[in-house]
C-alpha cells in the first residue's frame, strides 16, 4: 500500500534479503503506532519505562527540562549510556543526533540503535542543512511543525514524523499548535484539483511527488507521532484525538513524582485515548506533575521548535 | 499503489467478521488486508467487542505492551477463553508471539494468549538494522512467493507435533498453522498482497460453517 511504499527506487520483495528497505524502515515505526515512546537518561528508568508498557524508549543524557535548563550545547549522548540502555531492555531503543551531524547519527547507527531521531532538542550542527537519511540502514524519525517541514525531512528520508511542540516544557500548548497545523496542511491540500498541487507544492517548499501523495492519501506516507510538551495522560490522549498515532513523553514522566505510575497511565490513556471514563480513572493519584514552563515567556532562543528548517 | 493487489474480494457482502486486537501495534493495516479479503474487519480493545468477532488477527507491535494492556483491561484471561473455544486467531510478528504457548526470553509478567504449542525467540533475526525483506514460499499459499517483511522479527525456536510449519527462512520456521491458529513471523499487512489474509479469513468461514 501506499504509506510504505517509497518515493524513491527501491525494489519490493526482493529475491535475496534486503536490509535498510524504506518498507521496513517505515514498517517499524507502524509497528510503533498507538504507543508512547519515553525519553529516559539511565537503564533503571529504562527499566521502569518498559515496564510501565512503553513501545520504546529515547536513550538521552538529559531530559530536555535539564538541557533547557542547564544550557550550553547539547550533543549526542555517551556511547556507554546508550550500550547501558540497549542492554537493560528488549523494547526499541531510540536516540537522537544533532540536525546535520551526520557522524552522530554513523555513531548511533553502529552502536545498533533502531531508530535516530535528528532532533531540534540538541544543539544544531549546520543551520543549512540536515543529514541524507536515505545513507543510512537504521531509520530517523524528525520534527515539524508544519506539513512543508515534514515533507522536505521525508524527501531527506525519515521514515517516521513527529509534530515537534516545545520540549522540556510540560506545556503541551506547541504539540497541539504543531499537529494542528500538519493537519490543516493536509486539509487544504485534500481540496485542491490537479492543477493548483503544482503551486502548493512550490508553497510548501517540498517534492511534488509528495505533495501528491499526501493529496490522495489524506495523511503523511509516514507515521506521525506527537512530541514536546506531553506531561498527563490527558494530554497524552489530546495529541491522539487531534490525530497522532502515538506520542513521545521527554521530561513529563520522570520529572513527576512517580513516574512508574504515571508511564503506566500515559500507555493507557493513549490506548483508551477516546475513552474518557478510562482517562479519568488511569488519571487519579499519579502524584505531582512536572511543574511545566509558559511557552510565552520563552524567548525565540529558548524554543526549541525554531531549529530545524 | 506500487504493490499489486493479490488475492483481493472477488466480490459479494463479507460474511464473517473479523477482528483486530486494537491495543497498540499496525492495527490498520489488518483492518484494510482483512476489508481486502473480503471480511467485515473491526477494532477489539473490549472483551464485548471481541465476543462479536468469528476470528481475531493479533497484530505487529510491541509484544511486552500488548500483553500489559491486555492483561490491564481484563481481555487476557477471555482471549484464551476464545482461542481454546475454537475461535481462528491470527497473529503476525508480535501476535506470533502473543499465540505461542511458550516464549524463550520472556520479560517479566509477560503473559502470552497461548493456543500454538511452539516455543519463540523474540527480536531472533537481530535489532533494526538486520530488519529485511525477502521472498517467502509459504504453504498453502498459492501463486507464488509472498514478500515477506521482517522487523526485528521472531522465529520459532520448536514446535509440537500438532503444529505445521508453513515457511521457512535460513533455517527457521516463520509461519506456523495449528488446527485455526495462523501465526507469520513477518507483515504480509504491510504490503498490498492479502493472500495470507485471504488464507485466514478462509479459516474463519470455515469455523463458522
Amino acid at each position: 500500500m501506499s504509506s510504505t511504499s517509497p518515493s524513491t527506487s527501491e525494489t519490493a520483495g526482493a529475491p535475496t534479503p534486503e536490509t535498510g528497505t524504506a518498507r521496513v524502515k517505515r514498517g517499524m515505526a507502524e509497528q510503533l503506532k498507538g504507543g508512547v515512546i519515553m525519553d529516559v537518561v539511565t537503564p533503571e528508568q529504562a527499566k521502569i519505562a518498559e515496564d510501565a508498557g512503553a513501545v520504546a524508549v529515547m536513550a538521552l543524557e538529559r531530559v530536555p527540562a535539564d538541557i533547557r535548563k542547564d544550557g550550553g550545547v547539547a550533543r549526542m549522548s555517551d556511547p556507554d549510556m546508550i550500550e547501558g540502555i540497549i542492554n537493560a531492555v528488549s523494547i526499541p531503543v531510540m536516540a537522537k543526533s544533532r540536525i546535520g551531524h551526520f557522524v552522530e547519527a554513523q555513531v548511533l547507527q553502529a552502536l545498533g540503535v533502531d531508530y535516530i531521531d535528528e532532533s531540534e532538542v540538541l544543539t544544531p550542527a549546520d543551520e543549512v542543512n540536515h543529514s541524507d537519511k536515505w545513507a543510512f540502514t537504521t531509520p530517523f524519525v524528525c520534527g515539524a511543525t508544519n506539513l512543508g517541514e515534514a515533507l522536505r525531512r521525508i524527501a531527506e528520508g525519515a521514515a517516521m514524523i513527529r509534530s515537534k511542540g516545545e520540549a522540556g516544557t510540560g506545556n503541551v500548548v506547541e504539540a497541539v499548535r504543531h499537529l494542528r497545523q500538519i493537519r490543516g496542511d493536509i486539509a487544504r491540500l485534500r481540496g485542491l484539483d490537479n492543477n493548483e498541487l503544482y503551486a502548493a507544492a512550490k508553497e510548501l517548499r517540498a517534492p511534488y511527488e509528495l505533495v501528491k501523495e499526501v493529496a490522495e492519501l489524506g495523511r503523511l506516507p509516514v507515521v506521525l507521532f506527537s512530541a514536546g510538551g506531553v506531561a498527563t495522560p490527558a494530554d497524552a490522549a489530546l495529541m491522539r484525538q487531534l490525530g497522532a498515532e502515538g506520542v513521545f513523553v521527554g521530561s513529563g514522566i520522570f520529572k513527576s513524582g512517580d513516574p512508574a505510575k504515571r508511564a503506566a497511565a500515559i500507555v493507557k490513556a493513549t490506548t483508551f485515548y477516546d475513552d474518557p471514563k478510562v482517562i479519568a480513572d488511569v488519571s487519579r493519584g499519579l502524584g505531582e506533575a512536572m511543574v511545566g514552563i509558559n511557552c510565552d515567556t520563552l524567548t525565540d532562543s529558548e524554543r526549541f521548535a525554531g531549529r530545524g528548517w | 499503489m506500487t504493490t499489486p493487489d493479490i488475492g483481493g474480494a472477488t466480490g459479494g457482502g463479507a460474511d464473517v467478521t473479523v477482528g483486530v486486537l486494537a491495543l497498540q501495534g499496525d492495527v490498520r493495516e489488518h483492518l484494510a488486508a482483512l476489508t481486502a479479503a473480503g471480511a467485515e474487519a473491526r477494532p477489539v480493545r473490549r472483551p464485548e467487542e471481541l465476543a462479536e468477532a468469528d476470528g481475531l488477527v493479533i497484530p505487529g507491535g510491541e509484544s511486552t505492551t500488548i500483553s500489559k494492556l491486555a492483561t490491564a483491561f481484563g481481555l487476557l484471561e477471555p482471549l484464551r477463553e476464545r482461542v481454546r473455544s475454537g475461535m481462528p486467531a491470527y497473529g503476525s510478528c508480535a501476535g506470533m508471539i502473543m499465540l505461542a504457548d511458550k516464549i524463550l526470553d520472556p520479560r517479566a509478567g509477560q503473559e502470552t494468549i497461548g493456543g500454538i504449542d511452539m516455543i519463540v525467540r523474540r527480536n531472533a533475526f537481530g535489532r533494526q538494522n538486520e530488519s529485511f525483506e525477502a521472498a517467502v514460499e509459504v504453504a498453502g499459499v498459492e501463486g507464488g512467493p509472498v514478500e515477506g517483511v521482517f522487523i526485528r522479527a521472531p522465529w520459532v525456536e520448536s514446535t509440537g507435533a500438532e503444529v505445521e510449519e508453513l515457511a521457512v527462512v535460513d533455517g527457521r520456521a516463520v509461519a506456523v498453522r495449528q488446527g485455526r491458529l495462523l501465526a507469520t513471523a513477518f507483515h504480509p499487512e504491510l504490503t498490498g498482497d492479502h493472500r495470507v489474509h485471504r488464507l485466514f479469513v478462509d479459516m474463519v468461514r470455515a469455523s463458522v460453517m
